[in-house]
């Protein structure tokens, strides 16, 4: 079963949480799937396994003796990634160059260029990692400065995460989810067997969460929410419970604002590890509830997988 | 030589685009642009907020605008004219996406993967290859609060967003001061909201995770080279480590926010602080001055690059 903790709009207190349920789960790995901004590791006494590249796709290049300044490979690209003006001096004497950063690897330059002088190489997004932590073993990635392929990265994790749960007969995959709802998103959540939503009591929030939960309703896979910091607007947070009650989403657990939360972050630990106080227990409450969902939610897949079955 | 001078300190000022950008999402990207466009917009100047936040964009939450236009952004995708498609299977081959598949009677399109690069249109032998618009999501603008405002949505359900910051990069206005209110992280959808502005705001705050994120954004801003300075918000939550390395690395603090509850609640209601607390728009109003006039040249010239 892959638990999937998502938020829409970031800085709601995913990552802080999934290490608080990292810390209270048995058997499980976890995968941190915000790859350009990664951050679970921090609070969970990582120590950092080998790097592994991850080739993805490629970027065009122009080759500088065979270039003839005909221009014809800018008028073929969409991307305004072929330049010719001087960018900085670094770029001195070269004639056409290829901005790495607007390149999408197309190749239709290569096709079109008369001295066959742009090539299409490999292109290294980032790297990846399995690592061990005080609380299992830790799937994360580091994608490069200005990398598109995110969800690419994420499909790879989670590969890598199914691996090592089905080696070490684990049932459960924790992923840390990135923000907002396009492409690392979706590869985060497509097939995955349970959404957690973790909002907050703000407008925004509450907007995001309402695209979110479009997003998961179209994949459909079974969501709850979790609203944390519920104290800092209580209208907003019994407005979310009224959307959730009408909707028919549950409410898996509210949890209050903690400055603990950043005391226990600046110690490099999970909230649950570093306190016992009232949102502690809330928190336990809310794991509680999670487990219970996550294995109806697990019946119903198997029933479901079980009825194809027969049908065939 | 002075007169020269002037006119293009003149011409710079009369356009001007600020990014505002975190690796950390929910810094206060948003508070921050959406405040400080609104502070500008009222001491006269002509002010433009571009929420490049498109799979969630919230600007419009606390600037609350009028919409008065809308438009579809589309991405082209390839269609099979199967008048003329013999399927020799070359626009598949070309496709660097795996967009296209060609089965012995029938052309596969899958439209969430094209890229609307061209190449299968333009290297069809047979030119069986026509290429139509798909929308992935919409581009509103308007006013709200004396700003100028503009917001692109994506569609739910689509993956690939930088088309629509593109797209809204291209209707910015070519003259007063422009906002552009990033997405967070520092991949592909990051560079485009970024690239090509004047300066970079990134917004931070003091905890390991802001430490992290911030190191990210700034390689990205410096890989870019683009001029940048630092907010820290909520400077009193965590610790002295985003303090030490922007030190470390001599990249300047703009400005430090400290925690207010206050300011909490009044986010979450969707105000505008500056409406509320008249010195937080004021430090923010010292803060654009600041930037503007080391864009202008007359800086210390401590403007990171």
């Amino acid at each position: 079963m892959e638990l999937v903790i998502l938020s829409g709009k970031g800085g709601t207190g995913k990552t802080s949480l999934v290490g608080s349920l990292a810390s209270l789960a048995e058997k499980k790995v976890l995968v941190d799937c915000d790859v350009d901004a990664a951050d679970l590791h921090l609070i969970m006494k990582t120590k950092t396994g080998p790097a592994h590249d991850f080739i993805c796709g490629s970027k065009a290049r122009v080759i500088q003796d065979k270039c003839m300044i005909c221009g014809i490979c800018s008028g073929y690209c969409r991307f305004g990634a072929i330049k010719n003006e001087p960018d900085s001096e670094a770029r001195f004497g070269e004639k056409f160059w290829i901005d790495q950063y607007a390149c999408e690897g197309c190749g239709v330059c290569t096709h079109f260029c008369p001295e066959d002088a742009i090539e299409l190489i490999d292109n290294v997004s980032g790297q990846w990692y399995i690592s061990e932590t005080a609380y299992g073993p830790l799937v994360h990635a580091r994608l490069g400065i200005a990398q598109g392929n995110s969800g690419r990265m994420v499909s790879l994790l989670r590969k890598e995460a199914a691996q090592i749960m089905e080696k070490n007969k684990f049932d459960l995959t924790i992923i840390d989810g990135p923000p907002g709802i396009g492409c690392p998103v979706i590869a985060s959540v497509t097939g995955a067997g349970y959404v957690m939503i973790v909002t907050e009591p703000s407008i925004s929030a509450f907007h995001d969460m309402e695209r979110l939960l479009q997003l998961t309703r179209h994949f459909n896979i079974p969501t709850g929410i979790c609203i944390n910091k519920f104290d800092i607007n209580t209208d907003m947070t019994a407005r979310i419970e009224k959307f959730a009650g009408d909707t028919g989403i549950e409410i898996l657990g509210k949890i209050a604002y903690d400055p603990g939360f950043t005391r226990a972050q600046v110690q490099g630990m999970p909230m649950i590890e570093y306190a016992d106080t009232a949102v502690t227990g809330q928190i336990k409450q809310l794991w509680e509830k999670l487990q219970n969902n996550l294995m109806s939610a697990g019946k119903k897949a198997a029933g479901r997988k079980e009825t194809v079955i027969k049908l065939n | 030589m002075r007169a020269e001078h002037d006119t293009k300190v003149k011409e710079r000022i009369e356009r001007l685009i600020i990014s505002i950008a975190s690796g950390k999402g929910g810094t206060g990207k948003t508070t921050i642009a959406a405040n400080m466009a609104y502070m500008l917009a009222h001491s006269g100047r002509t002010v433009t907020y571009i929420d490049c936040d498109v799979e969630e964009p919230n600007g419009h939450v606390f600037l609350k605008p009028d919409y008065v236009r809308k438009s579809d952004v589309c991405v082209p995708i390839p269609k099979v004219n199967y008048d003329k498609c013999n399927f020799c299977g070359k626009c598949a081959e070309t496709c660097q996406f795996n967009a296209i598949a060609v089965l012995a009677d029938k052309v596969m399109i899958f439209p969430s993967l094209c890229h609307g690069c061209g190449g299968c249109y333009h290297l069809c032998p047979e030119e069986a290859i026509e290429e139509t618009d798909r929308p992935i999501g919409v581009i509103n603008s308007g006013t709200g609060q004396g700003v100028n405002f503009i917001e692109g949505r994506l569609n739910v359900g689509e993956a690939i967003s930088p088309p629509i910051t593109r797209a809204l990069k291209q209707v910015m206005p070519i003259s007063g001061i422009s906002f552009i209110d990033a997405p967070p992280g520092t991949s592909c959808p990051v560079i485009e909201a970024v690239n090509d502005t004047d300066y970079v705001i990134l917004v931070t705050e003091p905890t390991p995770f802001g430490l992290n994120d911030l190191k990210l954004a700034v390689e990205m801003v410096r890989a870019l080279h683009l001029p940048f300075g630092v907010i820290i918000n909520r400077a009193d939550i965590g610790d002295d480590r985003v303090d030490k390395y922007c030190r470390d690395e001599q990249i300047e603090i703009l400005l430090k926010i400290p925690f207010d509850r206050s300011i909490a609640e009044s986010y979450s209601r969707g105000d505008l602080i500056s409406l509320k607390q008249d010195d937080y728009g004021r430090r923010l109003m010292d803060v654009y001055k600041n930037i503007e006039s080391r864009i202008n040249g007359n800086g210390t010239g401590n403007t990171q690059r």
